[in-house]
């Protein structure tokens, strides 16, 4: 159950973001916003070998006090953040990576609609309800 | 006109009717209005307008009376015109009186006035052309009722512009028809006349009583008229009640608003239209249509981008960015529903999915299938108009027949096969349920292209690998890629070089050294034919050769750089010699000639090396015609890497050429930066 969901465009720029509404959005913000340079770091530890090897999934990016973001690039540099609570240890890594899975999902279909230009962000009602489901669930 | 009509209208009959007449008329006039007063939630604005229900009749089954008569639509306007329906915006009694009698009177052949009524005239006639199959009144001229429908199609089909499915549910009925149509269910809906390009013309009523679909659903059909006027009103009243009863039942059915998915049910005609414009884009009915021609066609519809892709979304149901038939036909007919104001459901409507869409409308190939549905319907319709006759009286049977229709699509033909089996409709909904479920729960293969990339594009993809590397010859292509290689690189060993550049190229290089061994190498002219030997080798490999050819081969390798002709000069000397020489050829040659020349010279070379001196003789004459062989072939690989050569001289000459003028540059940049020392 994911607190913030941000997909990053290749030049970093956010095509989508969305966190649970009580907390204070900006923080979410800015903590993907620090991320990127650890993502970033990540795709060039690898970068000497060639993309195919590289894994999508990046795994923690870092961990705070509250929270822990993990992240994910395909193959298009295109990056997918999430941020979950730490207080939420029954999160194992398997199940992010599952949810990073159907969100690469999702942002396929996304791009498979002619009506979506690459760079805009992304306004898919099924994106959004994928999106939702994996949010937690905030009364 | 208009004042005749208005006369018309307040006074009783200027126009007489006769008693036939005035039963038939009455009884038409029941029906229509009838079916306007049964109908829920009126369909066509008209009817809204309409004022006191059962004083008038609604305009749509008016309109679907007055079209089954045949007449041209101009003709009808005129009608409608004259007897003032137009002017005061309801058919009235009078006014609907005083139409029927026109229509008899254009059907006679007279000309539309109103002094034509003023005559006797014939009963107009009513071709019944019926849509829906369950609801027939059995009629022998049913059948008549086919053959003249198809043409009355044709002919029609452009006039019409489309109008609600509500619009088309108004039943139509004519008491008297000659010809009697209710012919079987598909041709009305074939009849449907395709969308017309007026989006915003959907639903204006005006248009409706005039151009409506020639072919509503009616509900059936009024034997005939005429004739069964006469014999008493209570036939045709119980028909009529009948009628109504299932006018009202079609209209429950039917009705677009009544039923909660009637706006996304996609009629038989704009199942047409949506089939002619998937055509226009896609020739082939079973493939699709890609992201980016149908991003095109769609933008033509003048919505918004983001309602654009949000229709999409919701019609691209395996989401590979590429439409099919009916992806598509959901797609065009959510953009219709959202130009004419429905707003864009959550989710994709059962009706909808592709699915229960490929389930209604199986038939790719429409021709095809309006025949095919002619003679299919046909003996369908005349099961339940045979149930029909037989269970007349009893309405709650034939109101079975709508109940099951309702969950078929307005596909006649589903209609007539679930008029027969109730279960079909289950199944129907079960169908649209488990689509919905298995695509949100499946891992969806993504087999196509993503993001509209089109089949051609797919293709041309798989096109391109084979072609680039095409290996021509397996003798030189690959010396004269090494060749280059090589020569661009000035790391490489100079020895390598000198052996891998295209041996006619450099035949005295690699030759010299083998050349010494053979004293009897005749080297310019075996010098020729390189390739030559190597076919030779080959076939003496095969046959076990003679020492002769055998070192007629070897002796061509040894010289392959230079190729020789080695039939010239095989000597005993030389098969020694071989085995060194065949070293060095083992480079120049590619691994697989290595491997047959390391084959061919160590066997040839041992065998022949000490069988040879023994039989030269009678293996040459034997081999003579293999040699034959071999020399042509070695003869085309010449060929080849001459051309090979030629390409790489060709080459080497240009960058001669450049270098020259590097260097040329760069003295006179020496030139320049020489300090002008000398004056």
């Amino acid at each position: 159950m994911a607190v913030c969901v941000a997909v990053i465009a290749k030049e970093n720029y956010p095509l989508y973001i969305r966190s649970i509404p009580t907390e204070n959005e900006l923080k979410f913000h800015y903590m993907v916003h620090t991320s990127l340079d650890v993502v970033d770091e990540k795709i060039s530890a690898m970068g000497k070998a060639l993309v195919d090897q590289r894994e999508l999934y990046l795994g923690l990016l870092y961990p705070t006090e509250d929270y822990k973001v993990y992240g994910y690039v395909t193959n298009s540099k295109v990056k997918f953040v999430m941020v979950v609570d730490s207080s939420n240890t029954a999160l194992r890594d398997n199940e992010i990576r599952s949810m990073f899975r159907k969100l690469h999902n999702s942002y396929t279909d996304v791009m498979c609609n002619p009506f979506y230009n690459p760079g805009d962000r992304i306004q898919s009602r099924a994106f959004d309800g994928m999106v939702t489901s994996m949010m937690i669930q905030v009364c | 006109m208009e004042a005749a009509a208005g006369g018309l209208c307040g006074s009783g009959p200027p126009l007489l009717l006769s008693e036939g007449e005035q039963q038939c008329y009455s009884e038409l006039f029941a029906r229509c209005a009838g079916a306007s007063g049964g109908g829920p939630g009126p369909g066509p604005p008209e009817a809204a307008r309409a004022a006191p229900g059962a004083a008038t009749a609604a305009a749509g089954p008016v309109a679907d009376l007055f079209r089954a008569s045949q007449l041209p639509a101009e003709t009808l306007h005129q009608i409608t015109e004259l007897c003032g329906a137009k002017r005061v915006g309801y058919f009235g009694p009078t006014q609907f009186y005083v139409a029927l009698k026109l229509i008899a009177a254009a059907q006679s052949g007279l000309p539309v006035r109103i002094e034509s009524i003023k005559c006797e005239l014939p009963l107009p006639r009513f071709m019944m052309s019926k849509t829906d199959a369950e609801i027939r009144f059995g009629n022998t001229a049913e059948l008549h009722g086919t053959k003249v429908q198809i043409p009355y199609l044709i002919t029609e089909k452009n006039t019409f512009k489309r109008i609600d499915d509500e619009d088309k549910q108004q039943e139509t009925q004519s008491p008297s028809m000659s010809p009697l149509a209710s012919p079987p269910s598909s041709p009305p809906h074939y009849q449907r006349v395709p969308l017309s390009h007026g989006y915003s013309k959907l639903r204006s009523s005006t248009e409706q009583m005039h151009s409506a679909p020639y072919e509503a659903r009616q509900p059936l059909v009024q034997p005939e008229g005429p004739s069964t006027g006469g014999p008493g009103a209570k036939p045709p009243r119980h028909q009529a009640s009948l009628i109504r009863s299932f006018s009202v039942e079609r209209e429950l059915q039917d009705n677009s608003t009544s039923y909660p998915d009637e706006p996304w049910r996609i009629t038989e005609e704009q199942r047409e239209y949506y089939v002619n414009q998937f055509r226009s884009l896609q020739p082939d009915p079973s493939s699709f249509i890609s992201g980016s021609v149908a991003k095109n066609f769609f933008t033509k519809s003048k919505l918004s981008i983001p309602e654009l892709s949000y229709i999409w979304e919701l019609s691209d149901a395996d989401c590979d960015g590429a439409l099919t038939l009916p992806e598509f036909c959901a797609a065009f007919h959510l953009i219709v529903a959202r130009k004419n104001g429905y707003p864009l459901p959550e989710g994709l409507p059962p009706t909808l999915q592709p699915e229960y869409l490929q389930a209604a409308f199986p038939k790719p190939k429409w021709e095809c299938a309006l025949f095919d549905s002619y003679s299919e319907s046909i003996p369908a319709n005349q099961q339940p108009r045979d149930l029909n006759r037989m269970e007349k009286l009893s309405i709650k049977d034939m109101a079975d027949f709508p109940v099951p229709t309702q969950d078929v699509t307005g596909d006649d033909k589903q209609a007539l096969k679930s008029a027969t089996d109730e279960a079909l409709p289950k199944d129907m909904s079960e169908d649209s349920a488990t689509p919905k479920d298995s695509n949100s729960l499946k891992a969806r293969p993504r087999s196509r292209s993503y993001s509209s990339t089109s089949i051609e594009e797919a293709m041309k993809r798989g096109e391109d690998p084979p072609t680039p590397p095409p290996r021509p010859q397996k003798t030189h292509s690959r010396a004269s890629s090494l060749d280059l290689n090589k020569v661009f690189q000035p790391s490489v060993p100079a020895s390598k070089s000198g052996l891998l550049p295209p041996p006619p190229a450099l035949p005295p290089r690699p030759c010299p050294s083998q050349i010494s061994h053979h004293i009897v190498n005749s080297e310019p002219s075996t010098q020729l034919k390189p390739p030559a030997q190597l076919p030779k080798y080959g076939d003496f490999r095969l046959q076990k050769q003679s020492e002769q050819a055998s070192e007629a081969e070897v002796h061509p390798q040894l010289n392959r750089a230079p190729s020789q002709a080695a039939e010239s000069s095989p000597t005993k000397k030389e098969i020694p010699y071989s085995q060194p020489p065949s070293k060095p050829i083992r480079r120049k040659f590619r691994p697989e000639n290595q491997a047959t020349e390391n084959q061919e010279p160590s066997t040839t070379v041992g065998g022949p090396a000490s069988v040879a001196t023994v039989k030269p003789h009678p293996a040459v004459q034997k081999q003579s015609s293999k040699q034959k062989k071999a020399i042509q072939t070695a003869i085309r690989k010449n060929k080849e890497a001459n051309a090979v050569l030629a390409r790489l001289n060709s080459e080497l000459q240009q960058q001669l050429k450049e270098v020259h003028q590097e260097r040329i540059a760069l003295e006179n940049q020496l030139e320049q930066l020489r300090p002008v020392t000398v004056l």
